[in-house]
């Protein structure tokens, strides 16, 4: 595999260069060659010295992971802007639209998203040794232009020390018994992208008026994917309708009273893919990041940080959950999720006033 | 720039001289594009579709869409039914505070000003920890004490109730301040005469106390009111959990994904004439005022002995002072220094581990804190120097078109915060002036939301000193200029930096602006504070919270401790 520096024109050139060698001809498709983590990337990621990450992950861990890479690459600090994934699209289109360019990368909830940004022109291609070789074909764009960077469950899950295990919901219609009133708690498609992939995936699996019986039993109404969790474990709510699997599990191991359930008519997955905008105000910081984070070793920091579920076949899930095999999946259907969202977002926000 | 106002040439040939009048124009010409450019296009927006073809249709849907429909009533509710309550609060505290001999009553005021100063976002969530049904502290207590099960309550902030007393909360200090005032300024020989004339001081509170109050009462509830409409903070943390929007929650809802300008514009215009027309009831009530003020000097006010009821009236204020600040504050020091926000904290589980995540791990609150202290230095500098000079120009009347200035400064008053904002978007998000991304925006809004106060306080000091001081100065042969150095600017520091303050705690604590008009790269603490929020991360929050507090407190007690101020000035200045 070739070695380059990384400036974004060398990148180019050699990019068109590649296209006429017999390497790229085998693979019979546009994919750029893919890179690994070399001197001149890390030297030109020095230079510029910081790199701004649009995050969908929990701000804590978010934070943590960030702090990781800097430990690794001294030199380079990354900013991390957390919000909601839909909050994060909404944000870089507004930014977009007024010519602000303050993006590097972005990690996303919604799938749907590369697929707009990339119907935009914003996205550039960015391909490391570690997708290439390492990641499901399913988990990667063939033209390198984003790849899944973490596998998230949206999962119900209850405070233990209010709800028996034996009361607790196994599948979706349970949560329906008028004995969850005023005991739920949900996040928002609108503002995360989690709840946004499952409520789609929910609504072909079991209907609008499933969700409109939901409605009914007055469900604390929050926002983040990552708010749900939370407040189970505060005990605020004893049951969740939807919610990150992760930030529950990561409680859990920390002693709070919860309990994950993936649902028995499948546990809307979610797959979150990590971009490299065309734009980028620090683009070799933000490929080394990227390279990094789709690394065997940074994928192993997130799966130690976050207990998360990984794409990257070399690296192993946490230890004591359960394996991802194991887990019946309601499938996310992204390029639905682009035609879809909109009129999704409004007919919940009709349901459930707000 | 106070300076090029005022050189100028002997009086005699003032107006050939005078920089005055270019002054004003100046000012007029920066007045009109700071207020009218956003309303002008928040009206034209207004009347646009999605393809920018004019049409009736964004006010159609405003007023026949249930989604619509419902947070306006929403809001009328909760506005009425907040300044109704502040009215029953604030206004038997004033009289307490101001005519009566209950102990302790600096302690109240202190205490009132501290609720005052309190971001309402910041006072909602720490109700949150508070009275949230089943994790709340005071629920937790109540259950801990009764032995109630374990999902039964009797707070329950996410509701319609539980909105109101957020928000009257920190509400009522507009009017104890307007009722404190109006009584401290009722001449006590009018009670005295009163009794002498044989009434009993029942009589004489129905007949002379309470009647010339009224005015007062009356703007105050106008002002609560107002304020309950178009705050956006403590809805977005309290009604959306709850499943309803308020009229602010739902402009702000239409600037997500896919924006909605159109209808975000269409939403404000009835916030805009509802706050006219409001601000005109107000100085229609408050003129009236005057007749109990007019006339000569009068003694001080006659304080009314409350007897066996003076311990318990300061017994019942401080209860009632618990809502907005003790308790909040020590939900918010529990998070702060717990691990489980919802947890009362002990020696034993104290955790500086909020702290440190806050200082040492958030990648946002530094520049976050210094996005704020500039903000804050700059709009409180640019906002004081900007009211100086029209406070001077329409003080001295010395050039023609005063009256319009004056207006211009206060007009803004009418506008809310997030009507502003929604403007302000709209009219520099494009060419000539792209300024959305950039701090000028947020300075322009900030500026422009706090001339109004800023402009009366600068106002109200250049009447205290009067023009003869100046005109002796001139007789006597000094410039204008020095005049103005030795006479006027020793005379008016006190309020000078009263304003600065002023201006200062108003930027750092202002949220419904700023929420429509940050990017990632000018993000303020309000908005990261209120961005945590949506993302449950409490213990940032607390820490976060108690720093804006303690910046605030700080200015405060700055601007409170400035020699030569008066306890009528300090309240001035908080109103």
């Amino acid at each position: 595999m070739p070695k380059r520096p990384l400036s974004r024109r060398t990148l180019l050139t050699g990019a068109a260069a590649t296209a006429t060698l017999p390497l790229a001809a085998r693979v019979l498709s546009a994919e750029p060659p893919a890179v690994g983590i070399t001197p001149e990337l890390i030297a030109a990621a020095k230079k510029e010295g910081k790199v701004n990450w649009y995050s969908a992950m929990d701000l804590t861990m978010s934070e943590q992971y960030a702090r990781a890479f800097e430990a690794k690459f001294p030199g380079i600090t990354v900013k991390v802007e957390r919000s909601g994934a839909e909050r994060v699209f909404s944000r870089i289109d507004q930014e977009y639209a007024s010519k602000i360019y303050n993006i590097d990368m972005v990690n996303t909830t919604d799938a749907a998203h590369p697929l707009a940004w990339k119907n935009n022109g914003w996205l550039e291609p960015f391909l490391t040794e570690d997708v290439a070789a390492h990641f499901p074909a399913d988990h990667k764009n063939p033209d390198g232009l984003w790849a899944t960077h973490r596998i998230v469950f949206s999962v119900m899950g209850y405070n233990t020390s209010l709800v028996k295990p034996e009361d607790a919901p196994k599948r979706y219609a349970d949560l329906l018994d008028p004995k969850w009133m005023a005991k739920l708690v949900k996040a928002h498609p609108a503002y995360s992208g989690a709840t946004l992939t499952a409520t789609h995936a929910m609504v072909r699996e079991l209907g609008w008026e499933y969700f409109e019986k939901i409605a009914k039993l007055k469900v604390l109404q929050v926002q983040s994917g990552v708010d749900p969790p939370k407040k189970i474990a505060l005990g605020e709510r004893a049951v969740m309708i939807d919610g990150a699997d992760y930030l529950l599990l990561a409680a859990k191991d920390k002693g709070a009273p919860v309990e994950a359930v993936y649902a028995e008519e499948g546990a809307p997955i979610v797959n979150s893919p990590n971009a490299l905008f065309k734009s980028a105000p620090n683009p070799n910081a933000a490929r080394l990041i990227l390279a990094w984070m789709y690394s065997a070793e940074g994928q192993a920091k997130l799966v130690e940080i976050s207990g998360l579920y990984v794409p990257h076949s070399k690296v192993a899930a946490k230890s004591g959950r359960r394996p991802l095999s194991s887990i019946k999946i309601m499938r996310d259907d992204p390029e639905a999720m682009l035609t879809d969202a909109d009129a999704i977002k409004a007919r919940y926000a009709a349901i459930f006033k707000v | 720039m106070t300076d090029v106002t005022i050189t100028d040439a002997p009086p005699s040939r003032r107006r050939a001289f005078d920089l005055s009048q270019p002054i004003m124009l100046l000012a007029v010409a920066l007045l009109v594009v700071l207020i009218v450019l956003p309303i002008a296009w928040i009206a034209v927006y207004a009347f646009l579709d999605k393809s920018g073809a004019v049409t009736l249709g964004n006010f159609h849907k405003l007023f026949t869409d249930p989604t619509f429909l419902d947070p306006l009533i929403t809001t009328l509710i909760i506005a009425t039914s907040v300044g109704t309550l502040c009215c029953l609060i604030a206004a038997p505290m004033g009289w307490l505070v101001a005519r009566s001999d209950m102990p302790a009553r600096g302690l109240v005021r202190t205490l009132v000003t501290a609720s005052f100063v309190t971001p309402p976002f910041l006072g909602a969530i720490a109700w949150e920890l508070l009275a949230a049904p089943n994790s709340g502290l005071l629920n937790q207590a109540w259950r801990g004490l009764t032995g109630a099960p374990a999902d039964e309550h009797i707070f329950n902030i996410y509701s319609l109730g539980g909105l109101i007393f957020v928000i009257t909360c920190y509400t009522f200090p507009y009017v104890f301040v307007l009722v404190a005032n109006a009584l401290d300024r009722i001449p006590g020989e009018l009670e005295d005469a009163s009794a002498m004339l044989g009434a009993s001081s029942r009589t004489t509170a129905r007949r002379v106390t309470i009647p010339m109050a009224l005015p007062a009462i009356v703007a105050g509830a106008l002002i609560a009111f107002l304020q309950a409409l178009n705050l956006f903070g403590s809805p977005a943390i309290l009604a959306i959990p709850a499943g309803f929007h308020t009229l602010t929650t739902k402009i702000w809802s239409l600037f997500q994904f896919p924006p909605k300008p159109e209808l975000a514009a269409a939403a404000a215009l009835p916030l805009l004439v509802l706050t006219v027309l409001l601000l005109r009831a107000q100085a229609i009530v408050l003129g009236r005022r005057s007749y109990a003020v007019v006339g000569g000097k009068y003694g001080a006010p006659r304080p009314v002995p409350l007897g066996f009821f003076r311990w318990p009236a300061l017994g019942l204020c401080l209860f009632l002072l618990m809502m907005p600040v003790f308790l909040p504050y020590g939900a918010l020091f529990n998070a702060a220094f717990s691990k489980i926000p919802s947890q009362l904290v002990t020696w034993s589980t104290l955790s500086l581990q909020n702290v440190h995540f806050t200082f040492f791990e958030l990648s946002q609150t530094g520049h976050v804190l210094k996005n704020t202290f500039l903000l804050g230095a700059l709009s409180a500098t640019l906002g004081t120097l900007l009211a100086l000079v029209i406070a001077y120009l329409v003080a001295r009347q010395s050039v023609r078109g005063h009256k319009l200035l004056g207006f211009l400064a206060t007009a803004p008053i009418a506008m809310p915060g997030i009507v502003l904002g929604v403007g302000l978007f709209l009219a520099y998000t494009r060419p000539p002036l792209v300024l959305y991304g950039t701090l000028w925006i947020l300075l322009i809004a900030y500026i422009t939301i706090e001339l109004p106060a800023a402009y009366q306080q600068l106002q109200s000091a250049f009447h205290a000193v009067h023009p003869e001081l100046e005109e002796a100065s001139r007789i006597l042969g000094a410039t204008r200029l020095r005049s103005l150095r030795d006479i006027t600017a020793p005379l008016l520091r006190t309020g000078v930096i009263a304003t600065w303050c002023f201006i200062f705690v108003a930027v750092v604590r202002e949220l419904s602006a700023a929420v429509i008009l940050f990017t990632s790269d000018t993000k303020v603490l309000s908005v990261l504070i209120f961005d945590l929020k949506e993302s449950g991360d409490l213990g940032a929050i607390a820490v976060l919270g108690l720093v804006m507090l303690a910046l605030t407190t700080i200015v405060i007690l700055a601007a409170n401790h400035i020699p030569g101020r008066s306890q009528a000035d300090r309240l001035r200045a908080n109103g």
